[in-house]
């Protein structure tokens, strides 16, 4: 049984301990990922967990990791895919260099997505693709572009049903049960840790993605965030959410206009 | 069932079903009267799909305010709330909804088990739940963490369910206060306040 009071003393220890700050994240999705954690690992009592995570620098790591949410897939939500390709990278493409930032990436299913397209509007050669997450273990997956081989089919239908055209199985190799997306899609991203709660922007881009991210921060942590998003954005660039995430009541909202039914705000001023 | 005649209190009703909940749903929500006066949040097991167009259905067979929701949304009485495709639905402490798309429990998400567990913690004895008709375990241990804060919990009689299988695991189980079929569900809803 793990208390309220608990939460709280476990994130002042993050904080004071290792600096990092998860006081403003959603309680009731922490709480539970703590919980999850606690009864996986096999702790005997929450103090046992506290201990732990206070002492050993190395399962610090394995705690970020999994109280952090880290599932993602490739062309998660097609129409909003359909919407990219058909409203936004026509635009984009008019630019001699295209910047795209994934902010909190994970393991980098949606950044791939993104270099698919990028290629097929022939616009891979000149984009780079920032993927950041504050999970370095994740990255180091982002950077390999390997994924398991039996969500491939699945991820071949929402290919499909986002407008793609090609034979999704021409942009990996299978292996072992793997499979190895090409080198040509890897080579243009760019990967860095990056904490959306502590550190700043880093860059200007033109198309920022924060896709199911800030559904598990405060509403002041996702004001300031996208404060962050709005100072890292170029003039007329674009910032894509989640489906169920929203621009409406925050601070930024005046200045970008949805596009769509799809979560994708261009900036107007 | 004596203290039915007793006018159960509720600040919250849930309800939770899986394959052929739909069909109760549509006998169920039209009988409901007008502004009840707390929150019903629906957590049903669907196919994520582009349209969303399952919170017009519902909406369509009931007087209260329906909609799916959305991040951060606060929860009022009087209306209804649809767990959206694809994630977890949690609640918050000040009343309003958390969203969260990690794991599949039970092979589902949204999963009744995540909602029903963290409304009993929020809620405590002011939850009423409900599991409809449907082929998993789903539900049954949520429905046993509302029991565990106090809270009150029904299943639908498996007769009366076109997938038996999820009501009679809760009931089996010993999670279920209740065991209704859907005209008593009704009136036992109406009688809540």
């Amino acid at each position: 049984m793990i208390e309220d009071d608990d939460i709280e003393l476990l994130l002042t220890d993050l904080f004071d301990i290792y600096g990092y700050d998860f006081t403003s994240y959603s309680r009731a999705s922490l709480k539970r990922r703590v919980v999850r954690l606690c009864s996986l690992d096999k702790f005997p009592s929450f103090a046992e967990l506290r201990y732990k995570v206070k002492t050993d620098g190395h399962y610090l790591k394995r705690f970020v990791e999994e109280i952090t949410v880290n599932v993602t897939e490739m062309f998660r939500d097609p129409i909003f895919y359909k919407s990219l390709r058909e409203d936004v990278l026509p635009i984009l493409g008019t630019k001699p260099f295209i910047r795209i930032w994934h902010a909190g990436c994970s393991t980098g299913e949606e950044v791939y997505s993104m270099a698919i397209l990028l290629k097929e509007a022939d616009l891979l050669r000149k984009s780079l693709l920032y993927a950041t997450d504050l999970n370095p273990s994740v990255l180091e997956k982002v950077r390999k572009g390997i994924f398991p081989l039996n969500q491939m089919k699945q991820y071949s239908e929402s290919y499909i049903a986002s407008g793609g055209q090609k034979d999704f199985s021409a942009y990996y190799t299978a292996n072992y049960g793997q499979a190895k997306f090409d080198r040509e899609l890897s080579e243009k991203i760019i990967i860095s840790t990056h904490n959306l709660v502590s550190d700043s922007s880093f860059n200007e881009f033109d198309l920022i993605l924060c896709r199911n991210v800030l559904i598990y921060f405060d509403k002041d942590l996702q004001d300031r965030v996208l404060k962050l998003f709005d100072d890292s954005l170029g003039s007329l660039g674009y910032l894509a959410l989640g489906s169920k995430e929203t621009l409406k009541f925050s601070a930024i909202q005046n200045k970008f206009k949805q596009l769509n039914r799809e979560k994708i705000w261009k900036k107007i001023v | 069932m004596e203290e039915n005649s007793v006018s159960q209190h509720c600040d919250v009703l849930l309800i939770g079903g899986s394959a052929g909940s739909l069909e109760v749903l549509f006998k169920l929500l039209p009988q409901l009267k007008p502004a009840l006066p707390f929150p019903i949040i629906l957590v049903l097991h669907r196919r994520n799909s582009a349209e969303s167009s399952l919170s017009d259905l519902l909406s369509a067979k009931t007087k209260a305010t329906t909609k799916e929701v959305e991040d951060k949304d606060q929860i009022v009485p009087g209306h209804a709330y649809l767990a959206p495709a694809d994630y977890h639905l949690l609640i918050e402490k000040d009343h309003s909804f958390s969203l969260d798309d990690s794991e599949k429990i039970n092979f589902s998400r949204p999963s009744i088990d995540v909602t029903f567990e963290s409304a009993a913690e929020i809620y405590g004895p002011g939850v009423v739940a409900l599991l409809l008709s449907g082929a998993n375990e789903d539900g049954t241990h949520g429905l046993l963490m509302v029991k565990k804060w106090g809270g009150k919990t029904v299943a639908q009689t498996p007769e009366s369910a076109q997938m038996p299988f999820m009501p009679h695991y809760a009931i089996t189980h010993k999670a279920v206060d209740h065991i209704f079929d859907p005209q008593q569900m009704a009136d036992f809803i109406n009688n809540l306040s």
